[in-house]
Parts: C-alpha cells; structure tokens; sequence
C-alpha cells in the first residue's frame, strides 16, 4: 500500500520539478543573464593581499597597534560612528593603565539627567560607562549624513564579509570610477552625494573617504601615519572591538588541542590492548 | 609437573604486557578525568559576577546640601545606602555607650573617617535578614536609641547606626568611601 | 534484554548490592552499556556516531543551560545580551561559541549516523521502530535549531525566522491564521522571541526523552552490523563494557578534536557575517540564507519555481520540503529487501552514493547565489532525491539480486577483517584453520 501511494507522490513531485526545469530552461535561453557591474568590479579590482598580526590560529594582537587604531577611531571615526558595546575599562585589554583609562573616560561626555530639573543632560564619563553616541538616535543619524546610518562598529570586523581586510581595502580603495566601467555600465554612474569605491558591494558609499596621509599623528615611536598605515591600525582595533577574547581563544584552544590529542592517543591504545585478544581472526566455540 | 614453569613463563612474559595495557588504560581515564574537571571550571565559573557587574560605578555622593540632624538615602551597588550628617547631640550620645555595652562593640570614631566624625555613611540593610530600616527618611521614625528602626523585627539602632535591641546580630555595614573634597564622598574607593 | 547469553549482573560490592535492591539502576545501566549488553563484534567506526550524537545533545543541553542564565529574551536587548555574554561574563565567550559550534557539530554526527542506517540497513525489520524514533528525533532537532538561531536576535534570525514562519501561509485557506498563531503577531517579534525561547528549553528534553526511548527500542533486537546478518550465538558478540566503551572513548577523543579545532581557530567559518548584526525589520539582506545543515532542504523548496495543476509554486517547494523528510517515516515499507547491509546490495550501493552526492550538491545550491544555472542544477537534484526513495528504492529492492551473505558474523570475521565483506562460499585467499 505503500508503494503505491509513494510511486504516485514521487511521480507528483517529479512532474513539477520537470514543469518548472521547463519554464526555467526557457527563460535561461530567452534571457541569459548579463554580467552585472559588481560582478565586472570583482573581476578587475586589485586584491592586494594585507595581513594582520592576528591572522590565522597563532595570530595576537599588537597593542601599540590597536591604540593607534583606538586614536583613529577616537579622532575620526567617533564623529559619526557609534562603538556601544565597547566600554572605557575594556581599554585597558590594549594596553592603557587604569589611571590613563579614567582619564580617558573623564574626557567624554556621556548623556545623563540634570539631577535637580531632571532635563537630559551629559556627564563626564567613567571608566564603566560605554562609548557615547554621536547622535542621540538613528533619526538624528540620518538627518546629519544625507539619510544615510552611520553603522555602529561594535561588530562591524565580524558583520562584514572579509572583516578587517574588508574594512582595510575599503578605506584605501576610494577611487575614481574607471572609464571601462561606465562604458559598460553606464547605470553604475555614481549618483550626487555618493562615492565610489570597488570595494564597496554596492559599489557606490555614502561615506566620503574617511582618512587621508597625516590625518592624525601619531606619538614618536610609531609607524608613519599613511593612509596606508592608518587603514591597517584601524582596522585591527575594529576587529579588537568586535572579538576582544581572541588571543585568550587561541591559548584555550592551543592548551585544549594538545590536551586532547595526547588524550585522544591514550583513548587509542587503550582500546587496541582492549581488543587485542578479539583481533587476531580467532573465534571462541560456543561452550 | 613439567606444565607449571611452562604456565610461569607464559605468565611472566604476559605480566609486562598486562602492566602496560593497565597504565594505558588508567591513563586513558585519567585524562578523561582531568578533561572533565577543567570543562566543569567555566561552568562553574560563568556565574560570579560579570565584567560589567565588578566594573560597577563608584558612588559618589554630594554632601554640600546635607544639614546636620538630616539625611538621605542613595544607592550604593543597588543598594540603599544612608548618609546622615550627625549634630553634636548625636555625637555625644554616641561617645557616651561604653563598649562593653554593645553586642558588635565599635567607636563611632571606627565608623568614621578621621576629623569628620559628623559624617555617618552607612548601608541601609538590616544585618538581621536584609530590610531597610525606617529613620533616614524625613518623619519616620527612628527607635528609642534616635538611630535607625527596622520595621520587620525591631532591630534597634543608635545614633553612631549600631544595633543595640532586636535580633541583628552586627552595627548597619559601613562601606568603603574616601572623601575627594570636603564635600564629596566617592563609596566604594578605598583610596 | 537481547540475548540469551548476556552476563548477568552480579555485584560483588555489599554497597552496590543494597543500592540494586533498592532501585534496580545500576543493574538498568548494567544491561544497557555494561558488560550485561552483548554487541556484534564486526562494528565499525560508523558505529559511533550514535553515541556522538548523544554526548552532543548533553553538551548542548549543559552549555544552553548556562547560556540561559545570561540571555535576554526581550526583542529590544536579545543581541546586547549575546554580546555581554561575549564580553562580559567570565568564560562567557567559550560557552556561547561551544553551544554554536555544538549546534553543527550535533548535525555532522546526525548525519553521518543517518546514512549509515541508509548504507545497513537499520531501518529494516526487527528495527523499524527505532528509525521512526530517529526521524522524530531528527525532526525535533531541526526545530530546536531553528528556533535557537533565531535567539540572538540578529539580521539572519530575523529574516530566517520570517521565512519560515512565512512557509505556513502557503497553507490554503488556514495558512496565514496558523502563521500569525505561531508568531502571536503579524511578523517576528517580541512575542515570537519569547515563545521561541520558552520551547527551545523546552524541546531538547523531549528529545532526551525520544533518545531514551530510541535505545530503549534498539536494545530489544540488538545492533545492526555491517554484514546486515542478525546474530547467530555468542561468538557473534562482545560485551559493550569494555569493548565499545574503549572505542566510543576513542571516537569521543576524536569528535571534540574536531570541536575543539572548529571552536576555538574557525569559530565564525559556519555562520553568516549579517548575524552580527542586529535585526533590522526595514532592511532584507542581501542574501537570506538559513544554517549550513539546513541547505539541502531549501534548495529543495526554491526548486519549485512554477506553478503546476492549480498548486502555486511556493506551496509545491513547502509540501517538497516537509515531504523529504517525512518519506523517511516510510522508509521500511518503501524499501523491502530482505537484505540489510549495502555491502552485498551492488545496485542499492551504487544509488547510495548517487544519493549522497545529489544531497552534498543540493546543500551548496541551497546556499549559492539563485542565478539560471543553480536553479537548474536544484532541480535535476531534487528530482533525483524523490525518485530514489519514491520510485527507486522499491524497484531495485524488487528486481535486484543481492551478493550472497556470509553464513554468520563470527564466520565473516574468521575469514580476516580485509575480508569481512567477503562472503563465505565466495573463492578466495586459503586461510589457515583457528588455532582453537
């Protein structure tokens, strides 16, 4: 009973299967689809390869990298990035004491109430305090950047396809739409008040280049501020910001791997003498 | 006869193989056992309080409006916490108990901080079984001691918040605070 | 409970005595997996993943616990609370990427455990019951992962959530009342979480229960070997205690080298880069693709892209989608070959692999971008996925002709494990006779 039923559901299925393979076929042939302008971009953008010291199962953070990405974001990012699920005291895992951190928070405002009107007002900030938003609110947001939300960068190295070498690519890949470009695809024209960046999945981006050489300087004892440079400290704060227990990962996964595979090889010899007696081809007659 | 050295021999020459299968065995367990007490640490560990909780604020509190005879009430690690500026009556009264009297036997120059004995900084839990006693509050009541009363069960509190009648066993928590200004306190510094 | 010739339990320790008297327990745990369940002796290391797939459950179970006692099932602050157990909670990070990492770890051992019951055999008669514990397990295990990706509260929970709940009112007529019942709303939100939340602590005790009872079936026939022939006497079996005790041990040491590889150096390499985002009603992502275990069945329900004799199309992949699974319910009765074990089944173990290869290439079209070329390709994937257990299976089980077996388990052993699928009678190598 069955059988049948089932021979009956399967040609059911088959049928409509074959149905729509049809009708797909037939829109295949009459319309193949054309390469779009970000697959094009794809193709022909350079992937110029970028490593960061946290890369890969041994990678570690740099800290006096990831505070001169802190004083980028600090100094120009903050402006219209939000950062809410990192607090001041988390600072003090790259490196700055507890002293420099309580300075640090002391100098931002956070929003608060006026404790005798009780109108919204600001304090200064403590270390337990989270980094302040620019904007009170995501209408606020979009109002000052042309209805466009800055996108908060808690988790943006971990929300993005390619994480910090996507952010780092992006930030030094502003450029000029290229001549081949339009002639192909003369929609992908950069619309006013959007910039161009083959980096970009949609390939045009409401933020203006964020950094340029010597946007900040750093203290002596570091690196150049490039663009360069800058995009690559920037970018490892931001994975910081978003995976700050990786270099604790990497130890508990180093500690447990060795753990288990001497364990494990232990577990293998001890079920081999286990089963030696039953290996060797011999059967025991029944009594 | 001639079987039992045979049998012995056999035996002996088992006894090395036996003895490493068993050191493998027990080693087997042994790791597993160790795998499993240092998987139980994090979930064990997961419950004491989170970054974010011992990050907690610092307290700070303004004193400037508090006149003498008067109180308030702040929150201090979510809890109450009564800050009371002391007049020299109360200060008197204090000074006057001797030690022996009280069942949790401290001075009120032990609950205060040096040249600012008219301070009274105080948690505002009873130590009995954790209510908020009355007295910080304007018009409540404040026991016969004039200190703090504790609704619940009569825990009794004088002037310098130590418990003279009822069930508490110790005189109300004083935490830690420093005094940034005159006028200021931070609780829960200790420098 | 199976076998004449199990050992009986008899405690030497006067403690152990008293507390048998008292709760027959251990004597229970005796005769389950001690020395008191005897087991085919020619298991291989496929043999494993059921007991994999349990130590998974429990895992997930203790680490979901702890995770519970952090998250927050409120729409407004679901996300901030997987970040604060992240960031904040101490070890928070190694418990949520384990109970994420478990989720996939669960569905490899599910899987593979699957196809080996496909490959021997084990749905057939005296087992059938089993298997139809198993496929409810199985199903249970899809909700549960389901509604636990939607916690966190991010763009593919979300969306994810949307999709399938919006499956239901594809449903003629009742459809989108039984849709806006599920969700206590007219799309995910705060009412949706909270009841997601509620039912995935829930549900994996009811699977615990479903497993219990899965064993509980298993052991009155015994195992399944990879000869497919039942046991004949003791020489067939071992007891499991300590012979598959050691090699589970191993297989465990092996699985958490997986888990522990994947969890602590890839842990990110399954999930979705947009689940890190928080949810966004304004705003589809690009690419609305559910977990990687769950990919061959939607490129089975985006197969469907016409509609045929009055059934809309997306009613067809809905009906597709469920049905894959649930034919599985028939297994035993679609497939009536006495033989069990694809060993001695040439043209069953030719479709087999077919099989695993049309699911393996239905899994990434689920979650390749749906250009002409894909679709397509998911189509001729699916056809082939209903007609083998549909219309295959039943014909080849009727007209095949099967290897001939070997007479018993001991004997296919005896003949050396290069060898075990060499059935007896079939000329091969001389071997010289058993010393004893």
């Amino acid at each position: 009973m069955v059988r049948p039923i089932g021979v009956l559901v399967g040609l059911g299925f088959v049928a409509a299967l074959l149905w729509s393979l049809l009708w797909t076929a037939i829109g295949w042939v009459n319309e193949p689809e054309p390469e779009t302008a970000v697959e094009w971009v794809e193709q022909h953008r350079p992937e110029k390869p970028v490593s960061f010291s946290f890369d890969g199962p041994f990678g570690k953070y740099d800290r006096q990298q990831l505070q001169r990405g802190y004083q980028i974001y600090a100094e120009v990012c903050s402006a219209c990035h939000s950062m809410h699920l990192v607090a001041f005291r988390d600072l003090e895992s790259i490196g700055f004491s507890a002293a420099q951190v309580k300075a640090i928070a002391k100098s931002k405002d956070v929003p608060s109430l006026n404790p005798d009107t009780g109108e919204p007002a600001t304090r200064k900030g403590l270390p337990s305090d989270y980094f302040p938003s620019p904007y009170p609110n995501e209408i606020a947001a979009r109002a000052a950047n042309n209805n466009a939300l800055p996108p908060d960068q808690s988790l943006l190295a971990k929300a993005r396809e390619g994480g910090p070498h996507y952010i780092y690519h992006l930030l030094t890949g502003y450029q000029d739409q290229p001549a081949e470009l339009l002639k192909k695809f003369p929609d992908a024209k950069t619309p006013d008040g959007l910039h161009y960046n083959p980096y970009f999945p949609n390939l045009n981006l409401a933020m203006a280049p964020p950094l340029t050489d010597g946007q900040v300087t750093y203290a002596p004892g570091n690196p150049k501020a490039t663009l360069d440079q800058e995009a690559k400290d920037v970018a490892a704060f931001l994975m910081w910001a978003a995976e700050p227990k990786l270099e604790q990962r990497h130890r508990t996964g180093w500690a447990a791997l060795v753990f288990l595979l001497i364990g494990t090889g232990f577990a293998y010899f001890a079920y081999k003498g286990i089963w030696a007696d039953k290996k060797s081809g011999k059967v025991v007659a029944p009594a | 006869m001639a079987q039992a050295p045979v049998e012995t021999v056999e035996a002996m020459a088992q006894e090395p193989e036996l003895r490493r299968r068993d050191f493998i065995n027990i080693g087997a367990v042994a790791f597993a056992g160790v795998g499993a007490v240092a998987v139980v640490a994090p979930l064990v560990l997961q419950m004491a309080p989170s970054a974010d909780v011992l990050a907690e604020a610092t307290t700070e509190v303004d004193l400037s409006k508090i006149m003498p005879g008067q109180a308030i009430k702040a929150v201090y690690r979510k809890s109450p916490l009564f800050v009371r500026h002391l007049t020299p009556d109360e200060i008197n009264k204090a000074n006057a108990v001797p030690l022996g009297e009280l069942r949790d036997p401290e001075s009120l120059a032990q609950r205060t901080k040096p040249g600012k004995s008219e301070w009274l900084i105080t948690m505002g839990v009873c130590t009995h079984l954790g209510c908020v006693p009355l007295g910080a509050g304007e018009g409540e009541t404040r026991g016969e001691f004039g200190g703090y009363f504790c609704p619940c069960h009569g825990s009794t509190y004088d002037t310098a918040a130590r418990i003279r009648k009822g069930p508490a066993p110790k005189n109300l928590q004083v935490p830690d605070y420093v005094f940034r200004t005159d006028t200021t306190i931070e609780v829960g510094a200790k420098a | 409970m199976s076998f004449p010739w199990a050992a009986d339990y008899a405690p030497k320790h006067p403690l152990m005595r008293y507390l048998d008297e008292k709760l027959p327990l251990p004597r229970l745990v005796y005769n389950a997996v001690g020395a008191g369940y005897p087991v085919p002796r020619n298991l291989n290391y496929f043999w494993n993943f059921g007991v994999l797939a349990g130590v998974a459950l429990v895992i997930q179970i203790i680490t979901g616990i702890v995770l519970a006692m952090h998250y927050r099932a409120d729409a407004g602050i679901a996300f901030n609370s997987v970040e604060h157990i992240m960031r904040d909670v101490n070890a928070g990070w190694f418990l949520r990427y384990t109970h994420a990492t478990g989720a996939s770890m669960f569905f490899i051992v599910l899987y593979t455990h699957i196809f080996r019951g496909l490959y021997y055999g084990s749905y057939k008669p005296p087992r059938e019951v089993v298997w139809l514990l198993g496929v409810v397990i199985f199903l249970l295990t899809m909700a549960t992962a389901f509604m636990g990706y939607v916690l966190p509260w991010g763009q593919m929970s979300f969306w994810g959530a949307q999709v399938i709940t919006g499956f239901f009112s594809a449903i003629p007529l009742v459809g989108d009342g039984i849709r806006v019942w599920l969700l206590g709303g007219y799309a995910p939100d705060a009412a949706a979480l909270n009841r997601f939340f509620s039912l995935h602590y829930l549900l994996p005790f009811v699977i615990l229960g479903a497993v219990i009872l899965h064993i509980w079936a298993l052991h009155i026939p015994g195992s399944n070997n990879p000869t497919g022939v039942e046991v004949k006497g003791p020489q067939d079996t071992v007891p499991f205690h300590p012979y598959y005790t050691a090699k589970d041990g191993f297989g465990l040491g092996v699985f958490l080298i997986v888990f522990a590889a994947l969890m602590f150096f890839a842990p990110n390499y399954l999930g979705h880069p947009d689940n890190y985002i928080a949810a966004n009603p304004l705003s589809t992502p690009a690419h609305i693709v559910p977990e990687w275990y769950f990919l061959p069945f939607y490129a089975i329900l985006k197969s469907f892209t016409s509609n045929f004799l009055w059934v809309p199309a997306k009613l067809w992949g809905v009906l597709a989608m469920f049905s894959s699974i649930l034919l599985m319910f028939f297994l035993p009765w679609l497939d009536r070959s006495p033989v069990r074990s694809a060993n001695y089944r040439p043209v069953y173990k030719w479709f087999f692999w077919v099989l695993v290869v049309d699911v393996l290439i239905l899994g990434y079209c689920g979650g390749a971008h749906p250009s002409n070329k894909i679709v397509v390709i998911s189509q001729l994937c699916t056809m082939y996925y209903f007609a083998h257990f549909l219309l295959i299976l039943p014909l080849v089980s009727l007209l095949e002709r099967p290897l001939p077996l070997p007479n018993s388990i001991s004997e296919s052993v005896l003949h050396g494990e290069a060898q075990e699928a060499a059935p007896y009678g079939v000329a091969t190598a001389p071997v010289a006779a058993p010393a004893e």
